[in-house]
C-alpha cells in the first residue's frame, strides 16, 4: 500500500523549542485525518514540514512519493494548502485573485469560476476581498486549495470564525473531496466538530503524539464512561431509582432527572434494566465520551507517566 | 517564465490598485514640470539648452526620489508577504523562490520604468511645446537620463529585497531601507568631500577616488548623467572633474549592473535559505 503522506520520527527543533518531535503517521488515499492539539501543540510546523517551507532536524518527511523540500517542485500542483491566517490582498477580487492561482498552478482560468461556483462566491466574485466577511476570505482560501482536484490537501485550521452552516458546508466539500481519492488533513482545537468528520485523529501533545486512532478506537482505549440520562415525569426519581436497583454512581439531578456515567462494561447492563417493560422514565439521552474528554484523557495519561 | 510573469503581471496590478503607480508617476510629473518651469529662467542668459538645464536638475533630483520610491516599493516585498501568510500560500504552489523574486522584480521594475518615463516624458513635451529648437544631443542625453534613472531604480529595487529578505518584520525592513537611502544619497557624498578635503590629495590618488564613486550607485548615476556630454558637463559645472575623473559611460553603466546584480544574488540567497 503507498501512502500520499508518510512521516518518519520527524523532528524539528527551534532554538531549544522542540516543536515537533519525533512524530511518526502515513495517511492514505482518501483519509481524513484530524491534527489536534493546544495551540503550539506542532500542528503547523508539522504542516510546513509537510510543505517542505521547514526542513525536519531528524527524521524524514515523504509527500507524494518525495521530499518535499528538496524534491521537484511539480507536485505541488497536486497538493492543496490553507494557512491558518490568509490574509490576500485586499485591494483584489475575488476573481483576480482566485484566477492567479489558478495560473500559477497551470490551470485554465475557467476553472476559478467554477470554484468560485462551487464554494457560493460567485456573487462577490467582483468585489474587492476587503469587503469580505471572515467567512467569505475563508472560501476563498478553502476555493484556492482546491484547484486542480489535489491528492493532498493539508488545511491549517480551516473552520475558525466560520459560523455552524459554513462549517457543515466545509466538511461537506470535504467528503467530496474524500470520496474522489483526496487525503485530507485538517488542524484543529474545535474538537467536537470532528466528529463524524474526520476517519482519524491525531492528537499532538507538545510536539509529541499521544494518540492515533479512530474516534471509536480512541474511546475504547481511553475507556471513558458514557453519561446516561433518565427523564421521569415530574417527581418521579426516587421511583425511577428504585426501580434500577440504585446502582452505584447513579446521580439525582432534582426531581425527575437521574444520571450516570457508565464504563464501558456496565453500559449494556444498565440500558437493559432501564428498557424492560414498564419502566418508569419518559425519556432517555446517552452522551458518549466526546473529544474534549478524550484529548483531557490523553493529556492527563502524559502528564502522569 | 510563465511563472516570473504571472507573478509579475499580479505585482503590478496590485501596484495599479493600491495607487503606488499613480502616486509615482504623480510625483515625479510634479517634480518634473516643476524644474521645467523654472529652469527654463536661466536657461537664456547661460546659453545652455533648455533641455540640458533640465536634465542637470532633473539627474540631481532623481539621486533624491528615485532610490526612495524604489526603496518604498521593495522593502516589504518579502518580509510583509510573510507577515501577511501569503508567502507560505505562495510557496506551496509549483513556484521557485527565485521565480517569486525575479517575478516581484520585474514587476516593481515595470512600475518604476513606467513612473519614470511618464514623468519625465511629460516634461519633455512641455518643453517641446514651449520651447524651440532643442538640438539632437540634448535628446540624447535625456534619454540617457530617463534609462539611467530606471536602472538606479533597479538598483534600490534589488537592495531593498536583499534587505526584505533579512529583515525580521517590516518594521525592521523599513528602518534599514531608510538608513541605506541616507547612506547612499547624503552621507556617503558628505563622507568623500571630507575625507577629500582633509587628505588635500596626499594619500586618496585619482583612482581610488574613482573606485569610491563606483562604489555607491548614486554617484555612478551622477557622474553619468551630468558629465555625459560636454555641453551638458559644461553646464553642470562638472567639466573640471570630468576630466580627472576617468570613468568611461560604459563603466559607470556596468558599476550600476553590478549594483542590481549583486544585490539581486544575495537577496535569492538569504531568501531560499529563509525558513517560514
Amino acid at each position: 500500500m503507498s501512502f500520499n503522506i508518510e512521516l518518519d520520527a520527524v523532528a524539528r527543533q527551534y532554538g531549544s523549542v522542540r516543536a515537533v518531535d519525533g512524530v511518526s503517521f502515513a495517511a492514505a488515499a482518501g483519509e481524513v485525518i484530524a491534527l489536534v492539539g493546544h495551540n503550539g501543540a506542532g500542528k503547523t510546523t508539522l504542516i510546513k514540514l509537510m510543505l517542505g517551507l521547514a526542513r525536519p532536524t531528524s527524521g524524514s518527511v515523504c509527500v507524494l512519493g518525495q521530499d518535499p523540500a528538496a524534491g521537484d517542485v511539480t507536485v505541488r500542483r497536486r497538493l492543496g494548502y490553507l494557512p491558518e491566517n490568509v490574509s490576500f490582498n485586499p485591494a483584489l477580487t475575488g476573481r483576480e485573485t482566485l484566477r492567479f492561482y489558478v495560473q500559477l498552478k497551470g490551470g485554465p482560468p475557467k476553472e476559478a469560476e467554477a470554484l468560485l461556483q462551487r464554494i457560493g462566491l460567485a456573487h462577490a466574485a467582483d468585489r474587492r476581498i476587503g469587503t469580505y466577511s471572515k467567512g467569505m476570505r475563508q472560501r476563498l482560501g478553502l476555493a484556492q486549495a482546491m484547484i486542480g482536484s489535489p491528492a493532498v490537501l493539508l488545511l491549517d485550521e480551516p473552520t475558525t470564525g466560520l459560523d455552524p452552516e459554513l462549517r457543515q458546508q466545509f466538511y461537506g466539500i470535504v467528503r467530496e473531496m474524500q470520496a474522489a481519492g483526496t487525503t485530507v488533513l485538517l488542524s484543529s482545537h474545535a474538537l467536537n466538530e470532528l466528529e463524524g468528520n474526520a476517519g482519524r485523529v491525531v492528537i499532538l501533545n507538545e510536539g509529541r503524539k499521544i494518540a492515533d486512532g479512530s474516534l471509536d478506537e480512541l474511546r475504547r482505549i481511553a475507556r471513558l464512561p458514557t453519561r446516561i440520562r433518565l427523564t421521569a415525569a415530574e417527581g418521579g426519581a426516587r421511583r425511577l431509582r428504585e426501580w434500577m436497583g440504585e446502582p452505584k454512581g447513579l446521580r439525582q439531578i432534582n426531581g425527575h432527572i437521574v444520571e450516570i456515567d457508565a464504563s464501558p462494561e456496565d453500559k449494556a447492563a444498565f440500558l437493559r434494566r432501564a428498557a424492560g417493560e414498564g419502566a418508569p422514565f419518559e425519556d432517555l439521552d446517552m452522551v458518549p465520551p466526546g473529544l474534549d474528554e478524550l484529548y483531557a484523557h490523553f493529556l492527563a495519561g502524559r502528564a502522569s507517566k | 517564465m510563465k511563472t516570473i510573469l504571472l507573478l509579475s503581471a499580479k505585482e503590478v496590478r496590485e501596484g495599479l490598485r493600491n495607487r503606488w503607480v499613480i502616486a509615482a508617476t504623480g510625483l515625479l510629473a510634479a517634480l518634473a514640470l516643476t524644474l521645467v518651469f523654472l529652469g527654463s529662467a536661466p536657461a537664456g542668459t547661460v546659453g545652455a539648452s533648455a533641455l540640458d538645464v533640465v536634465v542637470i536638475s532633473l539627474a540631481s533630483l532623481t539621486i533624491f526620489v528615485v532610490p526612495l520610491i524604489a526603496l518604498l516599493i521593495s522593502h516589504d516585498a518579502i518580509v510583509g508577504e510573510i507577515e501577511r501568510g501569503t508567502m507560505t500560500l505562495l510557496l506551496s504552489y509549483p513556484v521557485r523562490r527565485r521565480q517569486v523574486l525575479l517575478g516581484k522584480f520585474l514587476g516593481h521594475l515595470a512600475i518604476l520604468a513606467f513612473a519614470t518615463c511618464v514623468g519625465y516624458g511629460l516634461a519633455a513635451l512641455a518643453l517641446v511645446a514651449t520651447d524651440m529648437g532643442i538640438g539632437g544631443q540634448s535628446w540624447t542625453a535625456f534619454a540617457m537620463m530617463t534609462a539611467s534613472s530606471v536602472l538606479l531604480g533597479a538598483v534600490f529595487v534589488a537592495i531593498g529585497y536583499l534587505v526584505s529578505a533579512l529583515a525580521r518584520d517590516r518594521g525592521t525592513a523599513a528602518g534599514i531601507a531608510i538608513g541605506i537611502w541616507l547612506v547612499f544619497v547624503v552621507i556617503y557624498d558628505m563622507a568623500l568631500l571630507g575625507i577629500l578635503v582633509a587628505d588635500q590629495g596626499h594619500h586618496v590618488s585619482g583612482g581610488a577616488l574613482n573606485a569610491l564613486l563606483l562604489f555607491n550607485p548614486t554617484d555612478a548615476y551622477r557622474i553619468l548623467n551630468l558629465s555625459g556630454s560636454t555641453e551638458i558637463a559644461a553646464a553642470s559645472g562638472m567639466a573640471g572633474s570630468v576630466q580627472s575623473v576617468a570613468l568611461a559611460p560604459a563603466a559607470l553603466i556596468a558599476a550600476l549592473v553590478a549594483w542590481v546584480a549583486g544585490p539581486m544574488a544575495l537577496a535569492a540567497l538569504a531568501f531560499s535559505r529563509r525558513e517560514l
